[in-house]
């Protein structure tokens, strides 16, 4: 409402270390993206990539110590998240922005009968009486499609599948009508037929609510179609952001097309897949440089002695690479082979 | 001991695949029901048939209770089955003696899903390798040192590594050192079990890939179970489906994905997300509605008829047999046939529960 450039949040320079025994982990470095309102994002990274670090560093719910918000700024509607107390943090998460994580089951209280969690939800935020809350309760349990709401209101978490868990998760989250939601890898922990069904239900809620989301997920299939826009992480960096479509299509970055490339495609038969070679980087130690050079199949001598420049490809396109241009230029040509075939 | 021929001939509706040549590994009827007690049992694997011919990859796939990991197991004898048999090398693992079976799991070995609880941490890498050299009396000294050497060459391990523990490696140098055990005895059959599944999506590709080297220099037959659709997809030569303890579909892998016929298969199939916006944007998905039932007693009839959006009166009550639908493609739907193999030209079931087509 008050930025007025259409941006919900403003993320700038986040930078989130942890001090560990084995040194200063980078886990978030210097990350910078916008949300615009009603907008998806997605989030993909390898594990220890920074991409949930980053999330939680923007509702302000990283531990410390070890970890440290060492420096940035998260502007949630015109105020800088990481500026304000702890209370009024608390104003914000769970009533503006709402979170669900991958396993409901550890982020549910087991003693506590479904309806009474989610009642604390609107009595906390929305000041309900008891009986509006049980109400509302009610409604969310039936909007997200738990069958028999009324009945099952007072169930416990464990008499619920993981995926009507995980629904459970997104009627508590989405209960005080939040402008963002931020779900981290929230089907990973499914089977596919009810990860289908989990995610045409944020689809539908999205609609239906306009609400902005963030999707982390390792899965490139799941962003692919539920995104507009796309941040790939690596090594706690942002190394590629763009439109989806605009990314898959001629990413910009060697880890971004080294990804893309390595997944099976289930539409296409056997073959040799093409591999990233080497493993995933150690956040505590890394070389000088360009983080990804070691397993980067176009490395040059530049690569393992400078930091990379943020390259803009296109005014919403930027990639982390001393040979963004070339990266991008190769992609480009090879879309065109493709579609000339 | 009866020989493989009279085993197979012994026992009917065995769904044979045409021009593959003689199984490797022939499944027959197998079950493994689990008692709970109070009359509940738990029917993991309930009567399963199957064909694994020597150098193939066999998919197998399902949901996280369908019985596939089960099933991977009792092939190997790790879960005793409760009948049926399993046909190797003319010997019935499902009758051998314990001793027996011991000495047949020379030929045939398995990985797991996490590699590091499969390793003890209490050995080094090279320890771990050389144990079923030892186990097998298959080399000894500096032969079996060689060997050690030669095996972790081969997966891809730096021979400096051979004193480490399990605990210094990565989640995908330790799925290598799982490998290397399971090549140490020179393995005919191999069951994959979720190899991949617990790795990051830039080291599933050197594992997949490193299987597949491995099946080519060796002429290893896998077993690959996984939920993983798109790698099963890429892995697999031939798919089987299972749903609670049973194979619903069977196919070469390409027949399975492009054309699956029995409506588990397609609403599983239209589940897996492409990773091309392109692709997703425009895809017909069909989504189930409810979850998979609890497979301690299972629906009557057909197992998915309680999710099925063509189920009729009698899904409920017959249980399908797998049916060569078309040539070398097998289903278990009583709604199609070979006259009728498109299911989507069959009425949806009357009180059916409805699948969204979106």
């Amino acid at each position: 409402m008050s930025t007025g450039n259409g941006n919900l949040l403003e993320v700038r320079d986040l930078r989130t270390y942890f001090h560990t025994e084995d040194g200063t982990v980078k886990a978030v470095d210097g990350v910078t993206f916008n949300l615009r309102r009603g907008e998806t994002l997605g989030i993909v990274g390898e594990s220890g990539s920074g991409k949930s670090v980053t999330t939680l560093s923007i509702i302000r719910l990283i531990q410390s110590p070890p970890g440290q918000i060492v420096s940035g700024e998260v502007v949630f509607d015109g105020r800088d998240i990481l500026r304000l107390t702890e209370n009024e943090v608390r104003r914000i998460r769970g009533r503006r922005i709402a979170m669900i994580f991958q396993d409901p089951m550890t982020s549910l209280n087991p003693f506590m009968k479904i309806s009474r969690q989610l009642m604390e939800m609107t009595r906390l935020h929305l000041g309900h009486s008891k009986a509006q809350a049980y109400a509302h309760a009610v409604k969310m349990l039936e909007t997200v499609g738990i069958p028999d709401p009324r009945k099952r209101a007072d169930d416990y978490p464990h008499e619920f599948s993981g995926g009507m868990r995980q629904r459970v998760m997104i009627g508590m989250a989405l209960s005080c009508q939040p402008e963002l939601l931020i779900a981290d890898e929230p089907t990973t922990a499914l089977d596919v037929t009810i990860q289908a069904q989990i995610l045409e239900l944020i689809k539908t809620l999205k609609q239906e609510t306009g609400t902005s989301v963030i999707l982390i997920t390792h899965d490139l299939g799941v962003v692919a179609g539920m995104t507009d826009h796309l941040i790939v992480m690596y090594a706690g960096k942002v190394f590629e952001q763009a439109p989806t479509r605009e990314l898959f299509a001629v990413p910009g970055n060697p880890y971004t097309k080294g990804l893309l490339r390595s997944v099976p495609d289930p539409t296409s038969a056997r073959g040799t897949l093409y591999q990233i070679r080497g493993l995933p980087p150690d956040v505590a130690h890394l070389p000088p440089g360009c983080p990804f050079a070691p397993r980067c199949d176009r490395v040059e001598e530049i690569c393992h002695r400078e930091f990379p420049p943020f390259v803009r490809l296109t005014p919403d396109h930027s990639s982390l690479c001393h040979f963004a241009g070339e990266v991008y230029e190769e992609s480009r040509l090879e879309r065109e082979a493709i579609s000339g075939q | 001991m009866s020989t493989q021929e009279e085993m197979l001939s012994g026992i009917k509706d065995v769904p044979l695949e045409s021009n593959q040549g003689d199984p490797l590994i022939a499944i027959r009827d197998l079950k493994v029901h689990f008692n709970l007690g109070g009359g509940r049992v738990v029917k993991a694997v309930d009567g399963v048939t199957l064909n694994i011919y020597r150098g193939e990859t066999l998919g197998l796939v399902g949901e996280s209770g369908c019985g596939k990991s089960t099933l991977g197991r009792a092939i190997l004898r790790l879960t005793e089955p409760t009948a049926g048999h399993v046909m190797f090398r003319d010997r019935d693992l499902a009758q051998l003696s314990r001793r027996q079976m011991r000495e047949q799991r020379r030929h045939l070995q398995i990985i797991f899903q996490d590699p590091y609880a499969s390793l003890n941490p209490r050995m080094t890498v090279g320890e771990i390798v050389r144990e079923p050299l030892d186990t097998f009396r298959l080399a000894k000294g500096r032969k079996a040192q060689e060997r050690v050497q030669e095996l972790m060459e081969t997966v891809g391990l730096s021979k400096r590594f051979i004193k480490r523990y399990p605990h210094e490696f990565s989640g995908g140098q330790r799925q290598r050192i799982g490998i290397a055990r399971a090549l140490a005895v020179d393995p005919d059959f191999i069951v994959a079990d979720e190899p991949i599944s617990a790795l990051d999506v830039s080291i599933q590709a050197q594992i997949l890939n490193l299987l597949e080297k491995l099946q080519r220099e060796k002429n290893l037959t896998y077993l690959f179970i996984s939920h993983d659709l798109r790698a099963v997809r890429h892995a697999a030569s031939r798919v089987a489906v299972m749903y609670l303890g049973k194979i619903v579909e069977i196919a070469n892998a390409k027949a399975i994905y492009d054309d699956p016929l029995m409506p588990y298969t397609k609403a599983l199939i239209s589940a897996v997300p492409v990773p091309d916006p392109t692709v997703e944007s425009t895809r017909k998905r069909m989504v189930l509605e409810g979850d998979v039932p609890s497979p301690i007693n299972p629906p009557n009839g057909c197992r998915f008829h309680t999710r099925c959006p063509y189920a009729i009166e009698a899904c409920k009550e017959v249980v399908p047999p797998l049916v060569e639908i078309k040539p070398n493609h097998f289903a278990a739907c009583i709604r199609i046939s070979p006259e009728q193999p498109q299911i989507e030209s069959v009425a949806p079931g009357p009180d059916a529960a409805p699948g969204i087509i979106s």
